[in-house]
């Protein structure tokens, strides 16, 4: 029997079709990519089935982080309600800031977590002692909770500028215990705040309950 | 494709004698390296990239009322009340707790959806309510948990309510019997 001679075939794969989807794949994960602010704190928050977008205008945020401390925040764009709040901390706890201290407070990024005794001191420090700095969080306990005040300041300073109320945000670590939650919630009560949204991750609903099935049938949720 | 067609086959113009034919370079290039890095970068911006957008859960408050007269009534036979424990621990009455706390039942998070759709479908619709007490040991996340289970089931009235010393004294011995720290 004569040998079957098999013709020698190249190995060399073109790579073009190859190289055509790896960048294109790369083009549009480079156009949707957005990063994450670097957070100053590191919060995770918990997982819930709600579908509804964070509003990001008149944004006003209790962090809870992981030891159950508590920091107030105001969104960036909030220029002019940032400063009202000051003044009138200031005013209502007579703390004697300097204008200086208050643009602190103003400047973007700024976030509270001192007691008020505290809070002159912390203004004073700078960008670097800022990272260094371990704040002790803004008493919530039901004898001295502090963020009632600064709750009103946000309410009035938000009431007087705006027709929009303010969008007021819990954002809670997992592992924070609940007694801390509650002195939020006890500090929202008293200044006759009713409704809020916490700050949770997507996620999926389990499949045959009642939402579930609410959501196959395109039902409307409230 | 990658390459040029430097191929000559018929036609093109004739060259003079005496001048000599260049070279003919191959155009092909290799594009696996091309493809590593192409590859490289799309690892590195899919795992930067963040596609879930934080969402918004949100929970309106009850206003708390000094005068009884303006209280909401509850009927006690429509009511579960669901209190968190440490270390992730679920416990459940339904109506009124006991006074020797036979009711008092330990649950978990998988199980007590379970006891909120038995118990919704046991009772009319006008009386059921649930009232959610998170102890002093729950943790924030199971009190996002448990207001996201009202959601799942469609419970319309949930209302968080302040943990009573008797029920958290019936946890601890519960928890205490039960191992969990």
């Amino acid at each position: 029997m004569p040998k079957v001679k098999l013709p020698r075939k190249s190995t060399a794969v073109d790579m073009t079709a190859m190289c055509d989807v790896a960048f294109l794949l790369l083009s549009f994960f480079i156009l949707t990519t957005k990063f994450k602010a670097p957070d100053q704190l590191a919060v995770v928050t918990p997982k819930s089935v709600s579908t509804k977008p964070v509003e990001a205008k008149r944004v006003v945020q209790i962090l809870m982080d992981k030891d159950g401390k508590i920091y107030f925040t105001v969104g960036d764009e909030s220029v002019s309600e940032k400063q009202d709040i000051i003044d009138m901390v200031d005013q209502q706890k007579s703390l004697g800031l300097s204008s200086q201290e208050k643009a602190a407070f103003a400047k973007t990024g700024s976030y509270i977590g001192v007691p008020f005794t505290q809070l002159k001191s912390f203004l004073q420090l700078n960008a670097d002692q800022l990272k260094k700095f371990n704040a002790p969080g803004i008493p919530i306990d039901t004898a001295n909770n502090e963020l009632t005040v600064w709750m009103n300041a946000a309410v009035r300073a938000f009431s007087v500028s705006g027709d929009k109320k303010m969008n007021l945000f819990v954002k809670g670590d997992n592992s924070a215990k609940y007694p801390s939650f509650k002195g939020v919630i006890d500090a929202f009560k008293k200044n006759e705040i009713f409704k809020f949204s916490m700050i949770t991750d997507p996620e999926g609903v389990p499949e045959g309950t009642a939402l579930f099935k609410k959501r196959q049938a395109g039902g409307k949720e409230e | 494709m990658a390459e040029m067609d430097t191929s000559s086959k018929g036609g093109g113009h004739k060259k003079g004698p005496g001048v000599k034919k260049g070279k003919k370079l191959s155009t092909r290039v290799d594009l696996t390296p091309m493809v590593d890095l192409g590859f490289l970068l799309i690892t590195f911006f899919i795992f930067t990239t963040t596609m879930s957008q934080p969402t918004a859960l949100k929970l309106f408050l009850p206003k708390d009322t000094e005068k009884i007269e303006e209280q909401n009534k509850i009927k006690e036979s429509g009511a579960l009340t669901i209190m968190l424990g440490k270390g992730n621990g679920v416990y459940y009455y339904e109506g009124l707790l006991l006074p020797d706390g036979s009711n008092f039942k330990m649950s978990n998070f998988k199980d007590i959806r379970e006891e909120i759709i038995n118990k919704k479908k046991a009772t009319n619709p006008e009386d059921f309510v649930v009232v959610i007490k998170p102890g002093p040991e729950a943790t924030y996340k199971n009190t996002v948990d448990i207001l996201d289970e009202m959601t799942i089931n469609d419970v319309k009235r949930y209302a968080m309510v302040d943990i009573f010393d008797t029920e958290i004294q019936l946890m601890k011995a519960t928890e205490a019997s039960a191992g969990i720290k």
